[in-house]
């Protein structure tokens, strides 16, 4: 983990540092001169909420990025110590794993789906996309559950089996995160109950952003779902 | 995009929208400014606890036998409990969940944070972690006493204080405390990003605001690390995984354990662990910028560098956390590379030392109570930083890492360096939050006796460390005989002073309340400070801060003494033509910038 996590922060710092750089670079002892300039716009760049999704997904990136190391790490323990693959017997991923991926998937286009039809104010579309999206991830969860069971059923479980608890332990947090998604996923249900019966434009706009935010949400346990099964599959 | 505009004037209407019952106000409450005081009430609250249980260690190393009440397992229960609660109940909590949530909208000129509710519920579920660890007191077996570190395996192995219910309840109490921590910081980060008010650029924001910050980006990605590996040292204890648990003999028993790894508890927990360090350090940093550059009435010398430094620092702090791992047996070009690395940290950190020293060169240093206390953080964050530097070199910290110069080392850095800053904060701020002015004497009183309290306490460590005494031991029997006899005389000194620097803290308690009905009443800005919160329209601020109009900034947050100015301090929502200027326009910042030499 050391040195990939080293070069992994070293490289987002600087990658950070370059995007902030002409920002950072005024002097802003001189720059109140010509500050009226910086007072034409008034409203913020984005919406709170984006900013907040997208902070928050770092924060689960890290967290995921450290379970994958810390599984990467205890994998390869013994063996660096010459003991081959020390106590690391490799899963036999159960074989619903693979319909389960391909149900997130098509969870994932159609909460695109709810997206496009936000955007173009189609709302009974967007209705429907939504419900089916959540009906697709609560098969999902249904699938990872029959996983779980048939895993504990036909191998010789052990907690003491690392490669086992790791396989649990990484499938229930993702699990975790998309059951935090389908809480939010709710709540559009009623802000779009709110938003109808106010005829409010605004409260319109908050759905839209809703939806538009938890389609970003979905996109991206897509991403750590397909991640972190290549590296079930592959270890 | 033309949203959000719509979405913004609904958070305008929440913001403004009054609570009225006593309930909403004060308990139930989305203000940041109430979410901010009942942070720092609980924060000191439980800081106390974490204040006593030094005291008692120090009752048994300074008069070893003579308190029954204290046994071994006692001892280590109170080292944990009071590292754990200092470092993170109360530093963290107090830095980020306290000024973090007063200053930042106030400073930004905002009205609130931009998710009022996710504030109110990350204090609740910081308050429900501090609970979890305070009910770590009265399970069987009492509190983990494994170390703050809580390095696995004695953490969960039978003989080890607590190590059945204690050490889970500590894990629990972390791990929520992780949650509310999250929701806390994704509030500072984002109101921070999207919630400034026109004009106020990211360089024009106080460094209090940068250094905050920052310390919460920190946060949200270190804090993680925790939490992962309080997952898996939970279902260790619990469900017999080996993650962190090695094939064991305990007491003449074989385990059900085999194969796991200690170390990668270690990196886990360091990873977290050293930009803890800075977590805490940053909010100081940006903090005491502040205090010196008001209390001298001068801009902060070099405010550009100061930003880049805490950037860099911020960064960097990702890439050393194996220097507290040297004695671990890990790979030495691992420890090259992290010594190295550590050294790199001292750059920018050196920086900012010359800046606030600069800053006060040739300033018009007013001896306040906040001033006194960034003084204090000066020389004793120089002190810690210094010794830093030895314990950095492995060579150096191999043989010192046992020692009590290791923990000199620490409390100077991150103990009392950031206290001092929380104080001088507490009372720079006092006015603003409660509209009256603090005892000054009470406050120069406490200053003095805590800072030269904590280096006759601190100081002799050093000696102690250097003189090889080994840190964690309960006593020290007579067949340790490289131990000198002065070494015993040196901890009955240290005992005593600490219980003096402890019990002073009650003056400032004392301070804080009776100021609180019987204090002068200030208008709203005593220090004639320029940043935003100071230009409230009441003080303390109402909810929404700002009456029925956002500020407009034009201005930096430091014009201090500017020449031709009719005040010595132009506030961040002056536009430059309301401000009279003895020099034509091109000069002026000029002269600011240099005015330690006009004067």
């Amino acid at each position: 983990m050391s040195l990939t996590a080293a070069y992994a922060a070293l490289a987002t710092g600087l990658l950070v540092w370059a995007m902030l750089v002409r920002k950072l670079r005024v002097k802003p002892w001189e720059a109140q001169l010509a500050g009226e300039v910086e007072l034409a716009s008034s409203l913020p760049a984005a919406p709170a909420a984006r900013i907040g999704l997208w902070v928050f997904l770092a924060v689960v990136t890290a967290l995921f990025g450290l379970f994958i190391s810390a599984y990467l790490m205890r994998m390869g323990h013994l063996h660096a110590e010459g003991l081959e693959m020390g106590d690391w017997r490799p899963v036999a991923e159960p074989a619903i794993l693979w319909v389960n991926t391909l149900v997130l998937i098509l969870a994932s286009v159609v909460m695109q789906w709810a997206r496009v039809a936000a955007a173009h104010s189609r709302i009974e579309r967007m209705r429907l996309a939504l419900m089916i999206g959540g009906a697709l991830t609560l098969v999902f969860l249904a699938g990872q559950i029959n996983g779980w069971r048939t895993l504990s059923a036909t191998q010789y479980a052990s907690p003491r089996d690392p490669a086992l608890a790791f396989f649990y332990v990484l499938t229930v947090v993702h699990a975790l995160h998309l059951l935090g998604g389908l809480y939010v996923w709710n709540r559009i249900f009623r802000r779009l109950g709110q938003a109808n019966r106010s005829q409010s434009p605004a409260r319109m706009a908050q759905v839209r952003l809703s939806v538009e935010l938890c389609t970003v949400y979905w996109h991206y346990l897509l991403l750590v779902w397909l991640v972190l099964f290549v590296l079930l599959l592959s270890t | 995009m033309a949203y959000v505009g719509a979405i913004a004037d609904l958070d305008h209407e929440h913001a403004l929208h009054d609570p009225q019952t006593f309930f909403r106000k004060y308990i139930w409450s989305q203000d940041h400014k109430v979410i901010a005081l009942q942070y720092m009430a609980v924060a000191i609250a439980i800081g106390l606890v974490a204040l006593t249980m030094s005291v008692l260690m120090r009752l048994q190393l300074g008069f070893p036998n003579s308190f029954s009440f204290i046994d071994p397992q006692e001892y280590y229960q109170y080292i944990t409990m009071h590292g754990m609660i200092m470092v993170i109940y109360l530093l963290t909590a107090l830095f980020l969940g306290g000024f973090g949530n007063y200053l930042i909208p106030l400073m930004c000129g905002s009205r609130d944070m931009v998710f009022p509710y996710l504030n109110m519920i990350s204090f609740w579920v910081y308050l429900l972690a501090v609970l979890v660890l305070v009910a770590g007191l009265f399970v069987p077996g009492g509190p983990t006493g494994a170390g703050w570190t809580l390095y696995p395996p004695q953490a969960i192995l039978p003989g080890t204080p607590g190590a059945t219910w204690g050490i889970l309840l500590m894990l629990a109490s972390l791990a929520i405390f992780i949650v509310a921590f999250t929701m806390g910081g994704l509030n500072y980060v984002t109101t921070v990003l999207q919630a400034r008010c026109r004009g106020m650029t990211l360089m024009r924001m106080p460094l209090s605001v940068w250094g905050i910050f920052s310390a919460s980006i920190l946060g949200l990605l270190a804090f993680p690390a925790l939490f992962v590996s309080a997952i898996m040292m939970t279902l260790d204890s619990t469900i017999g995984t080996s993650f962190f648990m090695p094939a064991i003999v305990s007491r003449g028993e074989t385990l059900d354990y085999g194969g796991g790894s200690p170390l990668l508890f270690q990196h886990l927990f360091w990873f977290f662990g050293h930009p803890e360090v800075y977590i805490v350090a940053l909010p100081a940093f940006g903090i005491v910028s502040d205090l010196l550059s008001t209390h001298a009435r001068r801009n902060i010398f070099g405010y550009r560098m100061m930003v880049w430094a805490i950037l860099a620092i911020a960064c960097l702090s990702f890439v050393v956390w194996a220097h507290h791992m040297y004695v671990s047996g890990m790979n030495p070009y691992f420890g090259f590379f992290f010594a190295t690395t550590t050294l790199i940290i001292a750059v920018p950190t050196a920086i900012k030392v010359y800046n606030w020293v600069l800053t006060l060169w040739r300033g018009d240093i007013h001896l306040t109570v906040p001033m006194l206390f960034a003084i204090g953080f000066i020389f004793t964050f120089i002190n810690g930083g210094l010794t830093g530097l030895f314990l950095g070199n492995v060579t150096v910290d191999v043989p010192l890492s046992g020692t009590y110069f290791v923990v000199a080392h620490f409390h100077m850095v991150m103990g009392v360096s950031p206290i001092l800053v929380v104080f001088g904060a507490l009372y720079h701020w006092y006015p603003k939050i409660t509209g009256r002015m603090f005892n000054e004497t009470l406050g120069k009183l406490h200053f003095w006796v805590t800072f030269v309290g904590a280096y006759s306490i601190f100081l002799p460590m050093h000696y102690m460390g250097i003189l090889g005494v080994p840190r964690r031991y309960y006593a020290y029997s007579n067949s340790i005989e490289f131990i000198p006899l002065s070494v015993q005389t040196a901890n009955q000194w240290i005992s005593v002073v600490a219980m003096i620097v402890a019990a002073t803290q009650l003056v400032f308690l004392f301070n804080v309340a009776w100021s609180f009905f019987k204090g002068q009443i200030v208008d709203g800005n005593p220090w004639r400070a320029t940043s935003l919160e100071w230009q409230t329209p009441e003080t303390p601020p109402r909810h929404g801060n700002w009456g029925p109009k956002l500020p407009v900034v034009h201005r930096w947050a430091y014009d201090y003494s500017v020449p031709g100015a009719p005040q010595d301090f132009v506030p961040q929502n002056v536009p430059a033509t309301e401000v009279p200027m003895g020099h034509d326009h091109d000069s002026a910042p000029q002269s600011s910038a240099t005015k330690g030499r006009h004067a």
